[in-house]
């Protein structure tokens, strides 16, 4: 385990409770952390990555250090031949990603990036819905994250820094970005985008864009991290197509039809209203949302069955990242509308070209 | 402890079914009297304790509390701490160390220790714990506590952390300064019932989901059903209508067939529902 923050000691904490785990050191730059993680968890600590390494025999590797590390020790693990485990986003760079994805497959290690949504039952079932084609020819797709994280002016962590990574872009506006490439599949471009900061000095705190997509579907993208109406993280999907919309957040997955689908999974006319009570998987241990626990569990199975393509994969993640880069180019462009063609063939053509 | 106890997620905008619902319920109860009226109805069905969280607005609930003793004469509050998304976003933003710094005192020596930037010694996290639970407890002062828990996201985290004698230090500090009795809320029964064990804490209060389609119940419902059964521990259900998954007299029909439960924990926003499901709970344990 290399990186014990917030996202890192809730994977530690998982990952130790996980019978097929077992986790035989953790590595991070704060003694203090590593202090008590020796004294109070008995977990073997590393101030660095490097003598972790060349001490333990590993076979796998969660790295949830600042994203701007990420590249670097991806490629040492896979060096060395073990699965990684990446926390979101993958890396910042997208041709450092192409890089590692490629490495990964010559070794054929396991690659996950924690795009925890994907193992969110009420969004699961949203895919499975529109890959069913329920909602007939896809027209348009809206990607919303809202939460109440920077509220003030001042604040000093990797998270507003922008060279680590940091802002509502990389943080929040990712998950958003990965939920639409899961949910319809990836946009051929974007246009129209706005960072703007709303209370951060470096970084932007809201972002905005218009994505394209290869069969002339349209899909908007609204992120804000500093919306204190909400009391956490915030993310929902929409879908419309010509046959109905829907809906899905964490809670819930909201369908609304013309005309009955045969599925699977078959839907009636009208609203069908899905919740996370009867959609989650049980997990063996939960610690803060069944997502959390499902990915991990995910990613141990991987490497027990060689699944060396599933889900979340590097290359999947960095399918994000191109869009992320995509919004990074495009911000200030004017929008102009692209030169897609407008076919309205076939329930997939607006969305897979 | 009592048979029903009067949970508050509906105050504050947890719903784990609809996020509409639970943004209605948030602007519903803004205003501290819409939150009185529905503890006044609970009071009014013989409900006179209230598990709630150390969020924020609760603080303001204590103060009401406080200056009508003549009013609930037998009143009492179990705390559930720490409201964790105020940790939570406090790290994001701040960063660890740093929004540890803004819940601990402002003076004294640990302060001036992490300022300096100080590794911790063994000793001291037993220190900032005590600490930080006397800053979640400072809200409820003069109030009768006589049940505090820890909330299940610190419990479960320090469970798969294997961090358990920070469970004990928990439970030495609530008794040795509160005189108050030490729970636990997790989602995970079984392990924590082992965890506790292993530190030695006896016949401890559990706070746990125990519902009949199994919704958060980590480890399975036979499980936790033969742990109800078959575990020395004071149980206490909660979640027991799965966010209104399931219909209320099938739900308390399930709960009460169980043995040894000790209480039940639920919330509600209507006069009508809060009846509706005490009688039940007292037609089942009847």
């Amino acid at each position: 385990m290399v990186g014990m923050g917030k996202m890192g000691l809730s994977h530690l904490s998982i990952a130790r409770a996980h019978p097929s785990i077992d986790l035989v050191a953790g590595c991070d730059a704060s003694a203090y952390l590593t202090d008590i993680l020796e004294k109070h968890a008995g977990l073997k600590c590393y101030a660095s990555l490097e003598p972790m390494l060349d001490s333990e025999q590993l076979d796998a590797i969660i790295i949830a250090t600042p994203s701007s590390l990420h590249g670097a020790m991806v490629q040492k693990a896979l060096d060395r031949g073990l699965h990684v485990f990446c926390e979101k986003p993958f890396v910042l760079d997208v041709e450092e990603g192409e890089r590692l994805v490629a490495s990964a497959l010559s070794r054929r290690r396991v690659t996950q990036v924690g795009y925890h949504f994907r193992f969110v039952g009420a969004f699961k079932e949203a895919a499975r819905i529109v890959r069913s084609g329920a909602l007939g020819t896809v027209h348009h797709v809206r990607a919303e994250a809202y939460g109440p994280v920077v509220l003030r002016r001042k604040t000093s962590t990797w998270r507003s820094a922008k060279a680590e990574g940091g802002g509502a872009l990389y943080d929040y506006a990712c998950h958003a970005v990965d939920l639409v490439n899961f949910v319809v599949g990836a946009p051929t471009s974007v246009d129209g985008v706005v960072r703007n900061s709303v209370f951060s000095r470096d970084v932007d705190d809201e972002v905005y864009g218009t994505m394209r997509f290869a069969g002339g579907a349209s899909g908007q993208l609204c992120v804000n991290w500093s919306d204190e109406s909400f009391r956490k993280m915030s993310t929902k999907i929409s879908v419309w197509g010509t046959n109905g919309r829907l809906t899905a957040d964490r809670q819930e997955c909201q369908v609304y039809l013309r005309e009955p689908h045969e599925g699977p999974p078959r839907i009636d006319k009208g609203w069908t209203v899905r919740y996370t009570t009867d959609l989650s998987d049980e997990v063996w241990f939960y610690l803060r949302g069944e997502e959390y626990s499902a990915q991990i569990d995910y990613f141990a199975s991987s490497i027990q069955e060689g699944r060396i393509d599933g889900e979340n994969s590097f290359a999947s993640a960095l399918q994000a990242d191109r869009v992320v880069a995509m919004l990074v180019d495009q911000e200030g462009v004017p929008a102009v509308a692209p030169a897609a063609e407008k076919s309205r063939k076939g329930l997939w053509s607006r969305i897979a070209g | 402890m009592d048979r029903v106890l009067f949970g508050d997620n509906q105050f504050f905008g947890v719903n784990h079914m609809s996020e509409d619902k639970a943004r209605a319920q948030a602007m519903r109860f803004q205003d501290l009297q819409a939150i009185i009226d529905v503890l006044d109805a609970a009071y009014g069905e013989g409900i006179r304790t209230f598990m709630c969280t150390s969020h924020d607005r609760v603080a303001e609930i204590c103060d009401y509390f406080r200056s009508h003793p003549e009013k609930y004469p037998d009143y009492q509050f179990y705390p559930c701490m720490p409201y964790a998304h105020k940790y939570a976003n406090a790290v994001t933003e701040h960063g660890m160390f740093e929004a540890l710094r803004m819940f601990l005192p402002k003076e004294g020596a640990i302060a001036a220790m992490l300022k300096g930037g100080v590794a911790l010694a063994s000793k001291d996290i037993e220190v900032i714990m005590h600490l930080l639970i006397d800053a979640e407890m400072k809200m409820f002062h003069g109030l009768r506590t006589p049940v505090v828990f820890m909330q299940n996201v610190i419990t479960d985290l320090l469970l798969g952390l294997r961090m358990n004698d920070c469970l004990r230090i928990f439970h030495d500090h609530v008794r040795d300064k509160y005189g108050a009795e030490p729970g636990y809320i997790t989602m995970n029964l079984p392990r924590l019932l082992d965890a506790l064990d292993a530190v030695g804490i006896e016949n401890p209060i559990v706070c746990a989901n125990i519902n009949k389609i199994g919704f958060r119940m980590c480890g399975g419902t036979r499980a936790y059903e033969e742990a109800i059964a078959q575990r020395r521990f004071r149980a206490v259900a909660m979640s027991i209508l799965a966010s209104g998954a399931i219909a209320p007299r099938e739900a308390i029909e399930y709960v009460c067939a169980q043995p040894r439960i000790e209480s039940l924990v639920f919330g509600a926003s209507s006069r009508a529902n809060i009846r509706q499901t005490k009688a039940l709970i007292d037609e089942m344990t009847a």
